[in-house]
């Protein structure tokens, strides 16, 4: 199909850069199999600590799931708007691309804002990652993914810089794709947050 | 590796726009769920449990489009291998600090 993200598809009459974009593209893969080990240790380390609260709060106590729902919604529409990028890409339509991951980077935004209102939220309470072993583990799983997503906005942005200045090419080819893998994943990893971290939290 | 390629672009579109509303209704329900309040604990976690992994499904499938066929199944395999890494990481984990937390009695 020429629309998926792994199968890579360049220009058919150049062998050689299709492979070598291929190869980008499943190095990357790589990359984020060991970022999700990375993500693994700390949900691991947060269902060791989970219950170490310090007599603070637990998450029953401070998480707030419409405002949750709310970061998920927009997560998962990004997702989707960036597929649709991706299929705009194969059909050389530069324009519809760079509008897809400008949708993109605004959902993402979206999200980013909920987790730091989240965030300055429970600090201003007196619950940052000092107050209990629970809280640090949060802090550090749920803020790791932040960042990442801080990432993929910085990067949405160079893309759309790139796609101006140099347009579709074998070069900025892979990067999309690559980017595409990468917000995917983070949008895997937040499917575990919310259901181990915040749904489980709560009953 | 592209071999398989096939310009089909608009049912693409249309595997995305399912994508999309398998991913919403598998959030909504686990939501829906914890946030009524109306099931006993354990089919909430349950419920937790199995959309979760089906979203993931969904992910991989339909946004990633994993399969056995990319790079002859290297992509798939990477993923295989770092799952059971995980798979250790994670339940080792638990198994060795509950078997702690019981035989040294903390807390």
């Amino acid at each position: 199909m020429a629309t998926e993200t792994l199968h890579h598809d360049a220009h058919a009459d150049d062998h050689e850069h299709h492979d070598a974009g291929a190869t980008k593209v499943f190095g990357f893969w790589v990359y984020l199999m060991s970022d999700l080990v990375i993500f693994g240790s700390l949900f691991a380390t947060y269902a060791v600590l989970m219950r170490g609260t310090a007599g603070g709060p637990t998450g029953a106590d401070i998480f707030e799931l419409p405002l949750i729902l709310f970061g998920t919604f927009a997560l998962l529409v990004s997702s989707f708007t960036f597929g649709m990028g991706v299929l705009a890409m194969n059909a050389n339509r530069v324009g519809q691309v760079k509008m897809w991951l400008a949708i993109t980077f605004v959902l993402g935004l979206m999200f980013l804002g909920m987790e730091i209102y989240e965030f300055q939220h429970l600090i201003h309470e007196g619950y940052g990652p000092d107050r209990s072993a629970f809280l640090s583990a949060f802090f550090t799983l749920v803020g790791t993914h932040g960042l990442h997503v801080m990432f993929g906005m910085i990067w949405i942005l160079v893309m759309l810089v790139q796609l101006s200045t140099k347009g579709l090419n074998d070069m900025t080819r892979p990067r999309i794709l690559c980017l595409s893998l990468f917000w995917h994943f983070l949008d895997i990893v937040w499917i575990c947050v919310f259901s181990f971290v915040y749904l489980m939290g709560v009953l | 590796m592209s071999s398989s390629s096939q310009p089909s672009d608009h049912g693409s579109v249309k595997s995305y726009v399912t994508g999309l509303i398998l991913s919403l209704v598998l959030t909504v329900i686990p939501f829906g769920a914890v946030m009524l309040g109306s099931f006993s604990l354990p089919v909430n976690v349950g419920i937790i449990v199995v959309t979760a992994i089906l979203q993931i499904l969904v992910q991989l499938v339909m946004f990633m489009h994993l399969d056995f066929k990319t790079e002859e199944g290297w992509n798939m395999l990477s993923f295989v291998f770092t799952v059971s890494i995980l798979a250790l990481v994670v339940g080792g984990s638990l198994w060795i600090m509950q078997h702690l937390h019981l035989n040294m009695m903390i807390g």
